[in-house]
């Protein structure tokens, strides 16, 4: 069988990706390699992915690694880069993500977050463990940042990895076009599809966008017959209330959604907004107590749900 | 497990090693009366060795159902000093010092002194092997480029098949005389020799029968004073059973295993053996008592278990040998590697497992102990059942079973010329190191340390740490046009250090066959008794010498390093590059970080860093596969490291891979520490770009928080991960469960732990890359078992 239709225009598309995992373990079945997509059209303040938020690179610092040999002030043309005791800050504002500090770095303190990919590069990063999805039933998870921002990069690479019998997973905020998400949903083996509030009002209020578009794909894919499995952070504060929980279980029994995966509020992320450098305020909550978690996986029981906690 | 066992265990565990002093003032007695001084010398150590096991104190502990301690009561660890004399100052090292410490009463210190020093200083084998050895042996030994075995510790790795348990003992007397009568005094010049051997051989047959009928009588008169029903009654079928076995072949389940726990006492006693001696394939072997005993009503499934959790309890009984110098510090462990085996496939190939095999793995999870080790052999034929269940057993978190690719093994064997069949029932012997069941010596001869050739060869010959030449001229590095011809350098001073181990390994092995013969161990290894040959004189069926290779992973991203940064990139000079490594990269931090983080790493799956440490082992088996020894046997070669990779660290300068003078060398296979950053699929796939068909045993640790094995699903991501390694050919794997100390390590030092993988909460991460705060939350969950 030749290549599909998103291959017939003969160019080579390219993508923008922060990160590629191997031996992902909790997007999906079987031993996975995850791609994470760099942009997303959601801001939720407790993603803990928040370099993948924004759809162009960026320069990160982590203070922890450098030894203040500042080389990197040195290097840089613009000059956008200034000691600050012990470590370094850069004048973004300044900054074209030339690179020249990066490479002078050897302790690791700078790094560009997102980098240009084409699909036959990330295909041979794919295909590395393609061995291993054959003995655990694994494959390849596409996630982000929200990955149908490059729908049409998405499309290829899925398409390529069906072509080549490797099993696909989509994790998706659910936020973009129904016919885009209609047009993905064949190259797709299983949605992780993340419903966070109800409420449309103050889904928007956190996450910069209401809820409507997302809960009518979830229906529209289930309908469709797709293999979804719904995730649900579980963000003390936002979207823990006993009612919010009743209609989310509710809504996602009646949707025919089987399973549910409850992803707990936690703060591994926080560096990750320091080294960002963005002043963004980073969403603070006190961890999902174990009581806690037992009551919203019985509510979600209750609606004959399966319950599983984590990836 | 019951109350019984939980106090013979807990004794077992809680006691400190200490030394006895009775085999070494038994063997002086019999030495010193002139006993042995008209006799062969198998003779004589055949009759030393009986002169032991008829005067050797008899232990029947409380409760106990399998019987037979070494010494003279468990943890009690006897010395060898035919072999290595420990001074009074290597007794106050082995009393003091913090790894694998024994203690040493004044009573032992005394008979050191006044009787086992006074006679066997000078005559022991420790001081023939070193004073043997040429300038240029000792010159290397010294720089710390290879070690040697046979120094203090006899050649070993025997492993049991079924014959004990199809012949007993009676069975090989007969064989003994059947090879005796067919001699040919007239046209056999050796028959003579021959003669003496096989009658030595009886002779150590009938010394461990006097053994176990001793046990008898002990187990008889325990049972006369025993005011308990129930323990009079186990007392009497002990007496019973030792009376039986091992004179005769074991009728039970019971049997069987006090069978085969005599004849490992016979083996242990006679020499201190590396690696000591192992039932190997328990689950197999035993099958057939277990699976009668079950269907006539005379076994019960718990009572096999309970039999099978006192036998795990003898192993760990017997402590290793205190081991002094360089040789404990590249084995610093109780640890005497004695490595039960379930699983693998039959002798006509087909899945081996059985009831058994599960019922040993319930066994181990149980007794959670150092001894025993048990592994896995994993065919394909294998079901994911046994596989899950194992994987299972690791959640433990004490690093077993380890898991070896059984048709990967078969292959090696056949390589080595064994018969299928033979390839079929052996497996790993000790360590990861391959052998024919009952019918191989498989001899582990030195570490060589790879890491320090490098350096050495980046020195023109001269080891820098002493300043003296040790190796070859193979020309200054800085004058040097491409990495071809660095890795000829290389190449030449590897084969000369190779060459110079051999020509010892020659003398030592004429050593062992001539002063150190054990016709106990020869009784248990074909074709010994045919050949009317000793275990240690090219007796056996295969003899195998191995040299194993340690720091690929240094190794390979020490030459990567250079090939990368100072022939293509021209980013740094030789001349700047020798001077930043002869300074251990003080004043040169930037460098040692481009070293170290812009370099291609093996370990990675990047083609560029393996390649290398596929040219590595090309160079290395080159150097050493097929070469003749002086039994009849081939040389071949094996990737482990035991601890050696610490004591070859200390004596190794910086090297071009970014690492610190004196910090350890990667261990096994594996890449070197916190270089891998793709995870454990990376690492598998660049362990196995070489071919491990063509070794003897390669070593694999990987590492995991115990979190991954919490879910059935994580359970079976894990055992994918090893069907896939084995598919690739891979030869071991072991799973190493992280402990809150060494996160706390990583937190510290996180350089050394950039490949830690923690799940962090849905979602795994490297634990370096998580701040502090989230650190110490994992470790506290890591302390508290709560996932």
């Amino acid at each position: 069988m030749g290549r599909s239709s998103f291959r017939q225009t003969g160019i080579v598309l390219k993508g923008l990706i922060f990160d590629i995992k191997r031996f992902a373990i909790h997007d999906g079945p079987g031993i996975r390699t995850t791609v994470f997509f760099k942009g997303c059209p959601l801001k939720c303040p407790w993603c803990h992915n928040p370099e993948g938020i924004d759809p162009s690179p960026e320069i990160i610092v982590s203070d922890d690694r450098c030894i203040a040999c500042f080389d990197c002030v040195a290097v840089c043309p613009k000059g956008a880069i200034a000691e600050a005791g012990r470590t370094v800050t850069i004048d973004r504002a300044n900054c074209d993500l030339c690179g020249e500090c990066v490479r002078v770095c050897y302790a690791e303190a700078l790094e560009i977050v997102g980098r240009e990919i084409d699909s036959d590069e990330l295909m041979g990063e794919i295909r590395k463990d393609r061995i291993f999805y054959e003995q655990s039933g694994g494959g390849a998870t596409f996630s982000g940042g929200e990955p149908l921002m490059q729908f049409d990069f998405l499309a290829e690479t899925l398409s390529m990895c069906r072509d080549e019998g490797i099993g696909t997973v989509l994790d998706t905020s659910g936020f973009v076009s129904s016919e885009r998400m209609i047009g993905i949903a064949p190259l797709v083996d299983v949605f992780l599809f993340d419903v966070k509030h109800m409420d449309s009002s103050i889904h928007e209020r956190y996450t910069g966008v209401p809820n409507g578009p997302i809960l009518d794909n979830l229906e529209l894919l289930a309908k469709r017959g797709a293999l979804i499995v719904a995730r649900f952070p579980l963000v003390p504060g936002f979207n823990d209330s006993a009612e919010n929980i009743e209609e989310t279980a509710s809504f996602l029994a009646s949707a025919g959604i089987e399973e549910v995966r409850i992803l707990p509020y936690h703060k591994a992320w926080l560096a990750k907004y320091e080294k960002l450098g963005k002043g963004v305020r980073p969403y603070m909550a006190d961890v999902p107590s174990k009581e806690d978690m037992s009551g919203v996986i019985a509510a979600f029981r209750g609606h004959g749900l399966k319950v599983a906690v984590g990836g | 497990m019951n109350e019984r066992i939980e106090r013979l265990r807990e004794q077992s565990v809680s006691t400190t090693p200490y030394i006895s002093s009775e085999r070494a003032e038994l063997i002086t007695e019999f030495y010193q009366s002139g006993r042995a001084d008209y006799l062969s010398v198998p003779m004589a150590r055949a009759q030393a060795f009986k002169y032991i096991m008829e005067h050797k104190q008899i232990s029947i502990g409380n409760g106990e159902l399998i019987v037979g301690e070494r010494g003279p009561a468990p943890r009690a660890v006897p010395t060898y000093p035919e072999l290595c004399c420990h001074t009074l100052e290597d007794l106050d090292i082995l009393s003091s010092r913090e790894r694998a410490r024994f203690d040493v009463s004044d009573e032992v210190r005394e008979s050191f002194e006044k009787r086992i020093i006074p006679f066997w200083q000078g005559k022991t084998m420790r001081e023939l092997v070193f004073d043997a050895m040429a300038d240029e042996w000792r010159a290397a030994f010294d720089a710390g480029v290879f070690t040697e075995f046979m120094e203090q510790r006899a050649p070993g790795h025997a492993i049991m098949d079924d014959k004990i348990y199809r012949e007993g003992l009676d069975g090989m007397k007969r064989r003994i005389s059947d090879s005796t009568a067919h001699l040919d005094y007239d046209n056999d010049p050796l028959a003579e020799k021959k003669r003496e051997e096989l009658e030595a051989m009886a002779v150590a047959a009938d010394a461990l029968i006097a053994l176990a009928r001793r046990y008898a009588e002990k187990a008889m008169e325990l049972a006369d004073m025993e005011n308990d029903h129930a323990r009079r009654v186990e007392l009497e079928r002990i007496a019973e059973i030792c009376t039986h076995v091992p004179q005769n072949p074991p009728g039970d389940f019971w049997e069987a295993l006090q069978m085969y726990w005599f004849i490992h006492l016979g083996v242990i006693t006679e020499l201190n053996v590396w690696d000591s001696f192992n039932p190997g394939r328990l689950d197999l072997n035993l099958y057939p008592f277990f699976r009668r005993g079950l269907e006539d009503g005379s076994l019960s499934k718990e009572f096999a278990k309970e039999l099978l959790q006192c036998f795990w309890i003898k192993f760990n009984n017997q402590p290793a040998p205190p081991k002094v110098g360089v040789t404990d510090e590249q084995s610093a462990t109780y640890q005497d590697f004695s490595l039960i085996n379930v699983g693998g496939v039959d002798i006509k190939g087909e899945d081996a497992v059985n009831e058994l095999s599960y019922l040993v793995l319930d066994v181990l999870e149980e007794m959670h102990m150092m001894m025993p080790s048990l592994c896995v052999q994993l065919s394909s034929k294998n079901g994911d059942d046994f596989l899950k269940r194992a994987v299972g057993v690791v959640k433990a978190g004490f690093g077993q079973p380890s898991f070896f690719n059984t048709d990967a093994i078969i292959e090696e064997f056949i390589r080595q010329g064994k018969s299928i069949e033979d390839a079929r029932l052996g497996g790993p012997s000790g360590c990861v190191t391959i052998s024919a069941f009952g019918k191989e010596s498989c001899t582990l001869t030195g570490y060589m340390n790879w890491p320090k050739i490098i350096e050495i060869t980046l020195n023109n010959g001269i080891d820098p740490a002493s300043g003296k030449r040790v190796g070859l001229e193979t020309g200054d590095p800085s004058m040097f046009h491409s990495f071809e011809e660095l890795f000829d350098a290389y190449k030449n001073q590897l084969n000369y250090f190779v060459d110079v181990k051999i020509h010892g390994n020659d003398v030592i092995e004429r050593m062992y066959a001539e002063h150190m013969p054990s016709p106990f161990m020869s009784l248990l290894v074909d074709d010994c008794i045919e050949k009317g040959k000793d275990y240690h004189d090219g007796g056996p069926r295969y003899n195998t010498t191995y040299i194993q290779g340690v720091g690929i992973g240094t190794a390979a991203d020490s030459l990567a390093a250079i090939r990368y940064h100072v022939f293509e990139n021209r980013s740094v000079k030789m001349p700047e590059l020798l001077d930043a490594l002869s300074k251990n990269f003080e004043f040169n931090e930037r460098l040692r970080l481009m070293l170290s983080n812009e370099a291609p790493k093996y370990g990675n799956d990047d083609p560029f860093a393996d390649s290398i440490a596929q040219s590595l082992f090309e160079a290395y088996l080159e150097a050493i596969d097929g070469r003749p020894n002086t039994k009849g046997g081939f040389y071949r070669v094996n990737l482990l490291p035991t601890t050696v990779h610490i004591y070859f660290g200390r004596v190794t300068g910086a090297t071009p891979n970014g690492r610190r003078a004196g910090e350890p060398l990667s261990d096994g296979i594996s890449p070197s520490q916190g270089a891998d950053r793709k995870g454990p699929t990376a690492v598998i796939k660049s362990v196995a770009s070489f071919d491990h068909t063509r070794t003897g045993g390669t070593l694999l640790n990987q590492k995991f928080l115990p979190q991954l094995l919490q879910s059935n699903e994580g359970m079976e991501k894990v055992g994918a991960l090893i069907r896939a390694y084995f598919t690739m050919k891979g030869h071991h794997i072991q799973f190493n469960v992280v402990t809150a100390e060494t996160l706390r390590d990583a937190q510290e030092h996180p350089e050394r732990h950039r490949d830690l993988i923690v799940r962090v909460a849905g979602y795994s991460d490297y634990f370096v890359n998580l701040g502090k705060g989230l650190q110490d939350e994992i470790i506290s969950r890591t302390e508290h078992g709560e996932f």
